[in-house]
């Protein structure tokens, strides 16, 4: 916490080091090596100045943009993606990629919605159950992942599909209603007005996902050897860390956030449809790259994934406000996605 | 006379007639490898000697076919890294093992992090960042390292010296009875090498004892105490810096001298 300043330190304290000019040339320092150190070491903050610019322009641009309803409504939009960024950053900050979750997702609330209407299961045994489907969707990925050595891309690429067929034959293509449900399934669509704004119990199991899954990564041992083993498996191996334990904890994690997410999405749909959410898996890794998280894995936070996700919505949301037609929504997610990833490989330079 | 000195003490950790073969190729051959408290104990020996798989044998990250360990003159078996770590051995590996993204404090207690007392550590499993940065600190200055201030600096920061002591720091700081070094000063430049070679003198100087394995002549003769030339699978010999040149060093390794 208190650490010294280290020019302080190196002056005050210690004898200087030797001085080699060469490494001095090499290391100087310009404004723009000052910008990449910066944005290297806080990965969010190049999504979160371009959250600000975009909600100051949009607002400018549609004074119903800043209104507290379309906040609210921005919040609701965006509580299914941040959750499922979750899921999809914990995966990404190992070096994989999840391409399942939202299928995953779609199948765990088909799971819920049928467990309730057709079996006649109470409500909170039908989030038992789809809690249970989510677990298990991250599992078998989890265990193909480890244990048959599998790159995590053919394996979610694979369960993606598995996943839809079984979503279909489990609802025989059909929704279930909202009203057909307990109550309790669709209470995460449900408001409640804090400070003048109604905010969805969806929303907040969502922040309060980011909250605890935030503290499991920075703050316990777990996550420091998510890291490890995300930035390089082989040296966290040799350091005696159990990658293959660490991996499987991850996607089983994520079939948790997944399972919960479901419940999130019924509250949001009022309903369980098994063509729901069909670009909820691209979005979440959009959140995902747009926060700063690298695809090359052991770098970026939970916090960054919050903010891309929140950037797409108030993409979609104030390009929407400002008549445009939704093909520009999907054109400026694009651009988006591709500026990210090219801000995360300048930075990355810094290594050398 | 070396020798006379050394035959009454018990070795910290010794090697017996170790065999260890791939199919049909024979990697060791038979080997013995006595490490004497506070010494530098140099591994040389041309490619496919043997020194790899030895080291490996040592610390637990092959199981030889036949042969016995012994730490402090007790029979050992290690099965895992983790075996010969907990028994006290620690090895700084060519790829130094070090998580590029993760600060110098974080690094070395990379597997092995501190938790915070009472609950917090107990159930919410919390790592107590300022006791491991505040040891991390007091361990870098004790070896002297005055190069790094800073712990909390990401090791991808940091020159390939910088990373050099960072992994030697963790394997000093954990390594209470032996400390390994393959190749530190392969990937290095001159200034880097002098500063390792400095490191492994301040550490045989605090009594750990090091095996220092090297292709480097200079950089052996200057600091080991003692050196094993492996030829053959086999231990040709053991010499002295003091007894013979870096000229029969290799004559010995390469099989035109008889150890």
């Amino acid at each position: 916490m208190s650490a010294p300043n280290p020019s302080a330190s190196a002056t005050a304290s210690t004898p200087p080091p030797e001085v080699d000019l060469a490494h001095e040339f090499l290391n100087r320092k310009t404004p723009m090596t000052t910008v990449r150190a910066v944005l290297h070491r806080y990965p969010a903050v190049s999504p979160a100045i371009v959250l600000v610019v975009a909600v100051i322009v949009f607002g400018l641009i549609n004074s119903r943009f800043l209104a507290l309803t379309n906040l609210s409504l921005i919040s609701q939009q965006v509580a299914v993606i941040g959750a499922l960024g979750i899921a999809e950053t914990l995966v990404i900050l190992t070096a994989g990629i999840d391409l399942s979750v939202g299928s995953a997702m779609v199948l765990s609330s088909i799971v819920v919605g049928n467990a309730a209407t057709g079996l006649g299961l109470p409500g909170p045994l039908a989030l038992l159950l789809g809690l249970v489907v989510g677990v298990a969707t991250g599992f078998i990925n989890g265990v193909l992942v480890t244990r048959l050595n599998l790159p995590p891309f053919i394996v979610t690429l694979g369960t993606l599909s598995i996943f839809t067929a079984l979503t279909l034959l489990v609802s025989s293509g059909a929704t279930v209603q909202g009203n057909q449900m307990p109550g309790l399934l669709t209470w995460t669509g449900l408001t409640v007005n804090i400070l003048g704004v109604d905010i969805t119990y969806g929303v907040l199991i969502t922040v309060l996902l980011y909250v605890v899954v935030s503290f499991a990564l920075a703050r316990t041992a777990w996550g420091r050897h998510v890291y490890a083993a995300g930035d390089d498996a082989e040296a966290a191996r040799l350091s005696g860390i159990r990658v293959g334990r660490v991996l499987l904890s991850v996607y089983a994690l994520a079939g948790v956030i997944v399972g919960i997410t479901a419940w999130i999405q019924i509250g949001r749909d009022f309903g369980a449809s098994p063509n729901a959410a069909t670009d909820a898996n691209l979005s979440a890794i959009t959140a995902v790259v747009i926060g700063g998280t690298s695809l090359f894995g052991g770098r970026g936070n939970l916090w960054g994934t919050l903010l891309g996700a929140l950037i797409v919505g108030v993409f979609r949301n104030g390009l929407a406000l400002a008549g445009l037609d939704v093909l520009y929504q999907t054109l400026a997610v694009g651009v988006l996605v591709i500026v990210a990833v090219s801000i995360d490989q300048w930075i990355r330079k810094v290594r050398k | 006379m070396n020798d006379i000195a050394t035959a009454t003490r018990t070795p910290v950790l010794a090697a017996r007639r170790l065999v260890k073969t791939y199919g049909h190729v024979i990697g060791l051959d038979g080997v013995d490898l006595e490490l004497y408290p506070g010494e530098v104990l140099a591994i040389i020996g041309d490619n496919g000697a043997g020194k790899t798989t030895l080291i490996k044998c040592l610390t637990g990250a092959e199981i030889p076919d036949e042969g016995e360990l012994e730490l402090d003159g007790k029979p050992v078996r290690f099965r895992r890294p983790q075996d010969a770590r907990e028994a006290g051995i620690e090895t700084v590996y060519q790829s130094l093992a070090v998580s590029p993204a993760l600060d110098v404090a974080a690094n070395m207690y990379l597997g092995r992090e501190m938790l915070r007392p009472g609950v917090l550590g107990s159930v919410l499993r919390m790592v107590d960042t300022k006791t491991m940065r505040a040891r991390a600190r007091a361990e870098l200055s004790e070896l002297g390292i005055t190069t790094l201030q800073d712990v909390t600096v990401p090791i991808e920061n940091l020159s390939g010296g910088q990373r050099q002591a960072v992994a030697v720091a963790r394997a000093a700081a954990f390594g209470s009875k032996v400390v390994v070094l393959d190749e530190p000063t392969a990937a290095l430049g001159v200034r880097e090498s002098n500063q390792v070679l400095d490191l492994i003198k301040r550490l045989r100087d605090r009594g750990v004892p090091v095996i220092l394995i090297s292709h480097n002549m200079p950089h052996v003769f200057e600091v080991a105490d003692r050196i094993h030339v492996q030829r053959l699978g086999k231990r040709a010999a053991t010499i002295t810096p003091q007894t013979h040149t870096m000229t029969d060093a290799v004559a010995i390794m390469t099989g035109a001298m008889k150890g």
